[in-house]
């Protein structure tokens, strides 16, 4: 056996210690920011690439799709090809499409004879109020829920919770969504329709505050349908991370320097499992700029949502083409937005 | 064995308790069935003593640990403070902790990764609304040996060595001034030379600090090198108590022997045989009875104590400095 080390001196510990490394942290951050944004525009630029072939790769003539039911002479059809370059080479019609698309013109709507650039615009703004809305509720629903839940897992509000959330995850959401609107926009039995489910606002809508009331109103069940769906994922990832970080020793160190309960999971536990969540948030974040297409659909909500389903079913070729590239171009700046936000928040991945 | 031992065994005697548990018992029931984490025991830390906690894994003592910290509430039987019984209301348990500070195995679980090292070692004293924050936090480290201290302190955990990160879980601990530690294998996840300049830390601020001890292993080498006392224990008591270099050179329970036979140094091997203890399951008579090798070997029934062995449980050991061992045969043969 060895004897006692009494006089061994920790002067390795010092030594090793913040040899040089004094550069400011936030360059190191906007590098990383600036590599994150190069990656992403080379994302953007392969979906401008893959979205046109992917729409040329489409069965069917769009010409005669647009033609549909009406008699055209083939001069007629010859015309219209060639109003839309659609009689110019491949090649060609590429490097119009890019060029167009880099000047943000993104053609005109089959459909609506009219730019698509200027529909999108239209839209943005409700689909922004209801998906945004909605996700702030079914994020701060599910992170509180998730929160209760993991700290006490096990517990009745526990097992109650994340039962209720994954029956309504399980739930198909134009069933949720004609459940609502029948019980609550049409009304059932002695339960009167309380409110309206068609559209963004009345046809007679007053202005001011009164106007912004009649928006709310419209909005609360598009807007619970859309939560009901979706807070499950919210729940469930808070809720595991924070078991997790609960094991977690340093979580027994902090409870052993005399924090309460409270501020062990204020201070050390929640933070530190938001992490994942944060990633979650932006990610959907990007898919808000989307819609909810089933849910505008089903209440008539004029937004990009109901826009894309238009257009699919039409098909008017430009419209889904702009609506793709503008969803996946938010998906990629959001994406890119959360790998930023993660490097900010979480040290290790700083100096990883 | 060295001069400061001996000289710290002399004192031992003399040692005013400071932390003690009485007759201690730590239940859990997982799956309906109740496991006895701790089944009864007394041990008593001296002010200035380092005492180590041995046995292998499973055998309760980091239970004992957290129930001496006052993170577990015994099921019976209490745990002493200066005297006092420990009081779990919040405000009393919140001004324990002042007292007896906790080091954990893994310094890099115990740091909160997002927190830097000033923050992690200003928290207690925050909590506790010491003045100075900066002061505390510099001396801290400075007597964790980490210096200079203000280096440190914008570092994150991920950007220390191991060896550093203990050190500031040590920090962290000492910037409430505590009386005891209570460090659950300190060293076992260091490399072998950091493990060194950790031991030396904590003989250090024995030595400066005058702080106690419990440090919890299940390495014999480290209970020889840094602890005044050992207490072996399994299944949840102690079986073989006493100054480290009694225990160690003369162990008496055959348990203890065993442990000790798989140090490089022993002449021969024990090898245990039977089932690996169960908490759930305490065997009756004495508990280590179904793997005992002096029972196996028919040396027990030679002294005629086999039947002892088999049936009559033991009493509990009482806390004192002197050698002792829960063990009919080590009691009835010397």
């Amino acid at each position: 056996m060895t004897t006692p080390l009494e006089t061994t001196e920790p002067a390795a510990a010092q030594a090793a210690a913040g040899a040089g490394d004094e550069r400011p942290a936030w360059r190191g951050t906007l590098r990383y920011a600036l590599a994150k944004a190069g990656g992403a525009l080379f994302s953007i630029a392969m979906v401008i690439v893959g979205t046109f072939f992917l729409f040329r790769l489409l069965p069917g003539d769009p010409v005669r799709n647009m033609a549909q039911g009406r008699n055209m002479t083939p001069a007629q059809l010859d015309l219209e090809r060639h109003r839309l370059g659609l009689d110019k080479s491949l090649i060609q019609q590429f490097f119009d499409f890019v060029g167009d698309t880099l000047r943000l013109d993104l053609g005109m709507s089959y459909e609506y004879k009219r730019p698509v650039l200027d529909l999108i615009g239209e839209r943005l703004g409700p689909t922004l109020l209801l998906a945004g809305t909605g996700l702030v509720i079914a994020v701060s629903l599910g992170i509180w829920q998730g929160t209760r839940a993991g700290w006490r897992h096990g517990s009745r509000f526990d097992r109650f919770s994340t039962a209720t959330s994954l029956l309504l995850w399980s739930v198909p959401t134009f069933w949720l969504g004609l459940l609502l609107m029948m019980v609550f926009g049409v009304g059932v039995g002695p339960i009167p329709g309380i409110f309206p489910f068609r559209g963004i606002e009345s046809v007679d809508a007053p202005d001011g505050f009164a106007y912004v009331l009649d928006v709310a109103s419209h909005m609360v069940l598009p807007c619970l349908t859309l939560v009901a769906v979706v807070y499950a994922q919210y729940l469930l990832v808070m809720r595991s991370s924070l078991v997790e970080e609960i094991s977690q020793d340093y979580v027994t160190v902090a409870r052993a320097k005399g924090l309460r309960d409270d501020e062990v999971r204020r201070r050390h536990a929640v933070p530190n499992a938001l992490l994942p969540t944060v990633t979650l948030v932006f990610m959907r974040i990007g898919f808000v700029v989307g819609g909810a297409v089933t849910v505008e659909t089903i209440y008539t909500w004029p937004g990009l949502g109901q826009l894309f389903y238009e257009a699919v079913s039409v098909p008017d070729f430009t419209l889904m083409q702009g609506t793709f590239m503008l969803i996946t171009v938010a998906v990629i700046v959001m994406n890119t937005l959360a790998d930023v936000a993660y490097h900010i928040l979480d040290p290790r991945v700083r100096s990883a | 064995m060295t001069e400061t031992q001996t000289a710290a065994d002399a004192v031992a005697t003399t040692r005013p308790t400071l932390l003690e548990a009485r007759d201690l018992h730590v239940e859990f029931s997982s799956r309906g069935r109740r496991a006895r984490a701790v089944d009864g025991v007394n041990l008593a830390i001296g002010a200035g003593e380092i005492v180590a906690l041995v046995g292998e894994s499973g055998c309760g003592k980091t239970t004992l640990a957290r129930t001496l910290l006052g993170l577990e509430r015994p099921t019976s039987g209490e745990v002493r403070y200066d005297g006092d019984v420990l009081n779990y209301s919040s405000k009393a348990l919140k001004e324990y902790r002042r007292q007896v500070q906790l080091v954990l195995q893994d310094p890099t679980g115990s740091l909160n990764p997002r927190h830097t090292v000033y923050e992690a070692v200003a928290e207690g004293a925050r909590i506790h609304g010491l003045p100075d924050e900066q002061e505390v936090v510099t001396s801290a480290l400075s007597r964790a040996g980490l210096r200079p201290p203000d280096r440190f302190f914008l570092r994150y955990p991920h950007e220390l060595s191991g060896g550093q990160r203990q050190r500031v879980v040590i920090a962290g601990a000492l910037a409430l001034d505590p009386k005891v530690l209570i460090a659950d294998e300190p060293v076992a996840s260091l490399d072998a030379s950091v493990r060194g300049e950790i031991l030396a830390l904590l003989l250090k601020l024995r030595a400066d600090l005058g702080l106690s001890a419990l440090v919890v292993t299940h390495d014999l080498g480290l209970a020889w090198n840094i602890a005044d006392r050992v207490a072996v224990m399994y299944l949840g008591r102690i079986v073989e108590s006493g100054p480290v270099e009694q225990v160690l050179t003369a162990p008496r329970h055959p348990y203890t022997q065993a442990l000790m036979s798989v140090l490089p140094e022993s002449p021969e091997r024990v090898v245990l045989t039977g089932e690996p203890p169960d908490p759930t399951r305490i065997p009756g008579g004495c508990r280590f009875h179904a793997r005992c090798q002096i029972l196996a070997s028919g040396k027990a029934a030679e002294a005629g104590v086999a039947d002892h062995c088999r049936t009559n449980p033991l009493p509990i050991l009482p806390s004192t400095a002197d050698a002792q061992a829960a063990c009919y045969y080590a009691n009835n043969t010397t």
